[in-house]
């Protein structure tokens, strides 16, 4: 995993703050929310200080006046004529303000979370839309199981920390200012402790981040080697077991194990630091308030509604917003860290996002199907790293006329698969051009061209579903009888009738099995439904007996004469009654014939041929052979 | 294979501790080797608390005492002798108390420190003993665990669990008793100042609490559903990526999206009702003990200015700070109590490993170095000789014999099932005898593996006798019976490290040249010299660089040199095709030389000469005998090798 802090931070925020999308309201309303919350929070201690005040107020007045002080202004409210009622109505203002406030908190919260939630779902949407857009070319720089992680793991934690932004972005910062301003208005003088404490604290949060974060980011990679290794370990565990090296794994694993810990706890070590420093600021600040504060208090003699003065009302409601403004500082600080957190996961994210998709309709496509079934190659250069110093194809020059039937053979590596891929527009030629029914690839939109193409490939996927669903991605619209047909010209219908629910049956985890040769063949009549113009089968009948083997070519060939069929295979019986047969070596067509003349002319191919026959060509009976030939 | 990866099975008892008392217990056990630290550490806690405490209550004797004294007022109410000092002594005094106060702030937060640090690296070494536990164990486990049990799982064990374990231990545990000790803590001293004004600060707390529980339950009950929500959706997107090819052949991606959408917005639904829940918890706590400061306000200003109940404005001043502060150590408690037992049940599954009950290895039976003599007797060497032998000691009579190694294996009416209701194999009899190549063929679950992985005790057999040079191997230490064979497996697993490193996994202590030779044998080494690196390339993420034939080559070249009189080759050269085998299969027939070999292949061209071939069905030999032999049988092996029979 990577871990690197490049600060492309920016660009990515950007990426990331557009699918935001309709949740846009329930965000800002949930940070208004929080400040309203914040608004009483921050009232609701001096109201406190004037319910202290008139009860400890000696002078026998009969009026009684709620002010609001800003400075030296002092705003009255209203004015009551008894001491008790002053009190309680008082009272009743906090705890009305505490219910309102605690409506807006939980009103915030449901907002946040619908915000938090429906972001990480457009996000989640985004990567998964991008995801399958991805080119073949996209899909080979990432591997499946980093895919999976960035499309829940990592947008999990950006949710998180979105929640956290919403919730306290606002609310932090409004807090300080407000509880900053309230502190000044009942004292000016007091407040210069903070500008003492504050750029104390701040220097010190930024000099504990600066160190621990250099510190977490080795523990993290060392973990993720950690990690790794025990994954490894997990795959390769008969491997260990086989060849007894379980002790020796042990022995590895400590060593990383341990520089983990050492890695953990430097890291830490750091932060544990800052509980304390904090608390000692906060310390700090009661300290120097009491004692001041109280010399004030006695200094104004019996000043206790003294308006120049301070007094006690005044010091507890003091007090109050020393911890409101040092409280919400720590939130800042905490949002810092889990953003900074859970950078790495937005990168990943991003890296996603930001992800060219190199196969795209050209703007100018035609909207038009294949007119047949041809194809040509002409001179094609082509290269997975799009490099004309690797060439996987070299040079390729290839015509195939609608309805006729290839078989291609070559060794692993010989880009088999890699020349098919090129037809459907999987990849793009480097150098030259692709054409079927005579019309460059690129011509066409690409749903067009594909859909006219039924292709098999290698590593054969069925999906959760029935066996019909399955079919029926080849033709949304497929009838039972044209489902049929596929399915037998594939010889498939047989063995799916022996199934209890038959084309019913369910092909999810605890549903009915089948075996490597019968996924084969309801691969094959998937593609078979969508009537394809042109027919390829990457090594699709592997496990597939010859008989069966040699039955699908010949429904192919009964069902679907018009359909040009291009059959890559290993086993020579596969391709041998082919119309012709190329012979790939090292990313080249090395011959093209037909199993008579290749057998003459190319030594690959009769390489291969004495390779699969020499165990039958001298078996003793000839009954075989016989049996062979049916 | 559509298999839909699901994690939905995780359900509801992922998230539950089945017993948290006795798994909390088990954790504490972690802490032994930490006794002193841990006492410290608690000291410090509790004295940490008392010094937050005593500095609130504080207050209230430097108001009633100094302040309000000092400034005049109502001398009659407040008749201390400091009073009378005057202002200038009165703030000398003040100052002494404020300076007591503030000593007493700087030792709590040391303690604070002290304790924080302790804990931390108690932490990270009980992770560390619990992570080098759980390793050991997984090497010591059979392999009957790892196919009950999914990587995924295994590893969330590793890292998500052990997480949590350390969230429990560096947060968890030092919370709840910094928590509960102030909750008394504060409670006796709210006590102190005013029971009556307690009286309602308790009555608002319980009403608190109540609510708290009931929001706490939901949220958890909608974190449960959320979390199979997760579940069903990574098996969705595990599933339909996997197969994303598949899906842009087909043109199929808008259905996808779809079906994605439909996925994603039952999981936008759950997690929302499941965050809501969770968010509100705080500020309803929160502002409940606004109600209660409020409550306690009014009661009690009217309380102090009757002088009702002892109430004194320094007393009233300290209650309201209590008053304040006292919903947070619970609210704080009520939002960890999920994440504890989270933790808890985390624990538990840590825990569950680790009481797995390792694979046993009672044999007595050991590989020594050996010397024939000219008599034909077996003698025991320190020296490396070539010959090895087998140590058989004899309790009956307590005599030692020795018994020469040459890789000669039996099967004696072996039965065999993965789970006792299900025979895998049964009634297996053949004999291997050194030197011969033993090839099994037969369809997918017919019990080829099987036989293979009986064979080195991967798996114990439920009947009959396995022997190995005519000592049944349950007699047999379990490193040497493995030692004894190297075995190639269809899917290779590399590790992290160089390629030669890889071949030498085989043999530790393999030199260069013998990895090169064992390299050379297998065909590898061509390819190997086109690497960056060559033998020093580093491997990563299983060999992802390499192709699946290569790996396979490599593999070989790991069986070469380990250099073993039994070979088992199960598939060993199936990703490689017909043409590069062909240039192996010198080598392969090279390595094979002189050895006991078993091969497993579905190309009937790699075993056709076997010296005998078994042909499995259904866990039973129906035909066995070489290759001529067999053909001239015309059974079920003439119609796989004629391709009538369909082999997968």
């Amino acid at each position: 995993m990577k871990r690197d802090m490049a600060p492309k931070a920016k660009g990515g925020l950007k990426k990331l703050a557009s699918c935001v999308g309709r949740y846009k309201t329930p965000s800002v309303l949930a940070a208004l929310l929080v400040a309203c919350e914040v608004v009483f929070e921050v009232f609701i201690p001096l109201i406190m200080a004037q319910i202290v005040n008139v009860g400890m107020s000696e002078e026998l007045t009969d009026s009684f006046t709620f002010e609001l002080a800003l400075g030296d202004m002092h705003q009255p409210v209203f004015t009551l004529h008894n001491r008790i009622s002053f009190i309680v109505v008082c009272g009743a203002i906090m705890v009305v303000m505490a219910l309102i406030s605690l409506a807006c908190g939980v009103l915030s919260g449901k907002f946040a979370a619908v915000a938090s939630t429906g972001f990480a779902s457009n996000l989640r949407q985004k990567l998964f839309y991008k995801v399958e857009n991805f080119s073949f070319a996209n899909l080979d720089h990432f591997n499946t199981a980093s895919l999976v992680t960035r499309l829940t793991t990592d947008v999990t934690n950006i949710q998180n920390s979105y929640m956290m932004i919403v919730r306290t972005l606002v609310r932090a910062p409004f807090m300080l200012i407000m509880a900053l301003c309230m502190a000044i208005s009942i004292s000016p003088d007091l407040s210069i402790i903070f500008g003492i404490t504050l750029p104390l604290l701040i220097i010190g949060l930024l000099v504990g981040l600066k160190v621990a974060f250099p510190r977490f980011e080795r523990m993290l990679h060392k973990y993720d080697d950690m990690n790794e290794s025990t994954q490894e370990n997990l795959i390769g565990i008969r491997a260990v077991k086989a060849f007894v090296r379980e002790d020796n794994e042990i022995k590895r694993f400590k060593k990383v194990s341990e520089t983990v810990q050492k890695l953990q706890f430097s890291a830490e070590k750091i932060i544990v630091i800052a509980f304390p420093f904090m608390q000692l600021l906060i310390y700090a600040c009661i300290l120097f308030i009491i004692l001041f504060g109280g010399r004030d208090i006695i200094n104004s003699g019996n000043g206790i509604k003294n308006a120049a003065g301070l007094t006690l009302g005044d010091l507890m409601a003091f007090l109050s917003y020393v911890m409101q403004i040092m409280m919400s500082l720590m939130m800042v600080a905490m949002i810092f860290m889990t953003i900074v957190m859970s950078r790495a996961s937005m990168d990943r994210i991003v890296e996603v996002l930001d992800e060219k998709i190199d196969i795209e309709d050209a703007p100018d496509a035609e909207d038009v199907l294949p007119a047949d079934g041809s194809i040509d190659f002409d001179n094609v250069d082509f290269s997975y790293s799009r490099n004309s110093d690797v060439l996987n194809l070299e040079n390729i020059d290839l015509h195939i006329k609608s309805g006729e039937t290839i078989g291609i053979i070559g060794g692993t590596g010989s880009a088999k698969t890699t020349l098919v891929q090129l037809i459907p527009r999987l990849y793009d030629v480097l150098d030259g051009s692709v054409k079927v029914g005579g019309v460059d690839v690129r011509r066409y939109k690409i749903d067009n061209l594909r859909a006219a193409i039924g292709m098999v490939l290698q590593k054969n996927v069925l999906f959760s579903g029935t066996i019909k669903e399955n079919l029926m991605w080849g033709n949304p619209n497929a009838t039972q009888e044209e489902i049929e047909h596929a399915a037998k010209a594939a010889q498939a219908h047989d063995f799916i009738m022996s199934f209890p629910k038959g084309y019913d049956s369910d092909l999810s985890q605890g549903g009915v099995n089948v075996s490597g040769g019968q996924k084969q063949r309801l691969c094959i009549a998937r593609a078979l439904l969508k009537h394809p113009k042109i027919m390829i089968l990457d090594d699709s009948t592997s496990a597939v007996d010859t008989a069966t083997d040699a039955a699908i070519r010949s429904g192919l060939k009964k069902e679907f004469g018009d359909t040009t069929v291009i059959i890559i295979a290993q086993r020579i019986t596969s391709v041998q009654d082919a119309d012709r047969i190329i012979v790939m070596n090292n990313g080249r067509i090395s011959a093209i014939g037909n199993h008579q003349q290749l057998l003459e002319t190319s030594e690959i191919y009769r390489d291969v041929y004495t390779s699969q026959q020499k165990g039958r060509s001298d078996d003793d009976n000839e009954g075989g052979k016989q049996e062979w030939q049916r | 294979m559509a298999k839909m990866k699901s994690n939905a099975h995780f359900g509801d008892n992922r998230y539950k501790a089945k017993s948290p008392v006795a798994t909390f217990k088990r954790i504490l056990g972690y802490l032994k080797d930490y006794k002193l630290q841990m006492v410290v550490s608690m000291f410090c806690i509790v004295a940490n608390v008392v010094c937050n405490l005593a500095g609130t209550f504080m207050i209230s004797i430097i108001t009633n005492n100094y302040i309000l004294p000092l400034s005049g007022f109502d001398p009659v109410k407040y008749p201390e002798s400091l009073a009378t000092l005057g202002s200038l002594h009165g703030l000398a005094a003040l100052g002494g108390i404020v300076a007591i106060m503030a000593s007493v702030y700087v030792v709590g937060a040391l303690l604070h420190y002290v304790y924080n640090f302790l804990i931390v690296r108690i932490t990270s070494k009980v992770l560390q003993a619990v992570r080098d536990e759980m390793f050991e164990k997984m090497q010591a486990l059979p392999i009957r665990y790892f196919d009950s049990h999914t990587h995924g799982d295994i590893m969330s064990l590793f890292t998500n669990d052990t997480d949590t374990l350390r969230e429990l231990l560096s947060n968890g545990i030092p919370n709840i008793i910094t928590n509960v000790l102030t909750i008394v803590g504060m409670f006796i001293m709210m006590m102190v100042l005013s029971p009556l004004l307690t009286l309602i600060s308790v009555v608002i707390l319980v009403v608190m609490l109540f609510i708290a529980k009931y929001i706490a339950g939901k949220s958890g009950k909608h974190f449960v559903r959320q979390q199979r929500k997760i579940g069903e959706l990574n098996g969705y997107i595990e599933e339909h990526l996997d197969g994303l090819k598949v899906v842009k052949v087909f043109c199929h991606e808008d259905a996808e999206k779809a079906d994605f959408d439909r996925h994603n917005g039952e999981l936008r639904q759950t997690s929302c009702k499941a965050h809501t829940y969770a968010n509100i918890l705080m500020p309803v706590m929160g502002n409940m003990s606004y109600l209660s400061y409020a409550a306690t306000a009014i009661v009690g200003t009217i309380m102090a200015i009757n002088t009702f109940g002892g109430m004194n404005w320094g007393n009233l001043v300290s209650f309201m700070q209590f008053s304040r502060q006292f919903s947070n150590p619970i609210a704080q408690m009520a939002q960890m109590v999920n994440g504890i037992l989270m933790s808890l049940a985390g624990a538990e599954r840590i825990f569950e490993l680790l009481d797995q009950q390792p694979e046993t290895d009672d044999g007595y039976v050991t590989l020594v170095n050996a010397e024939e003599l000219a008599d034909g007797t077996i003698r025991e060497t320190e020296q490396y000789t070539g010959v090895w032998a087998w140590k058989h000691f004899h309790k009956a009579d307590g005599t030692t014999t020795y018994t020469k190694w040459t890789g000669k294996v039996e099967f004696e009416d072996v039965t065999f099932g993965y789970v006792p209701e299900k025979t895998v194999l049964s009634h297996i009899t053949m004999t291997a005898f050194p030197g011969q190549k033993v090839a099994l063929v037969g369809s997918t679950g017919a019990g080829k593996t099987t036989i293979t992985n009986l064979i080195n005790r991967f798996y114990d057999i439920n009947d009959g006798k396995i022997r190995y040079d005519n000592i049944n191997i349950t007699k047999i230490n379990k490193a040497d019976l493995r030692h004894s064979m190297a075995m190639v497996l269809q899917d290779t697993h590399l590790f992290t490290g160089t390629v030669a490193d890889n071949i030498r996994f085989g043999k530790l202590d393999a030199t260069d040249e013998e990895v090169v030779a064992a390299a050379k044998l297998a065909n590898a080494d061509y390819f190997i010299s086109h690497l960056p690196n060559g033998y020093d390339t580093m491997l990563t993420g299983d060999g992802e660089n390499l192709s699946q034939g290569q790996r396979q080559l490599l593999a070989i070249a790991r069986a070469a040199v380990a250099n073993p009189p039994v070979l088992i080759l199960d598939e060993a050269t199936s990703s490689i095709d017909t043409r590069t085998e062909k240039l192996i299969e010198k080598g392969m027939d090279s390595l094979m030389q002189g050895r006991t070999v078993f091969v497993i292949a579905h190309r009937l061209s790699t075993v056709r000469n076997a010296d005998m071939i078994l042909v499995l069905e259904h866990g039973q030999i129906i035909e066995r005998g070489n290759h001529d032999q067999l053909i001239a049988k015309r059974g079920r092996y003439y119609q796989l090798y004629t391709g009538a029979f369909e082999l997968d």
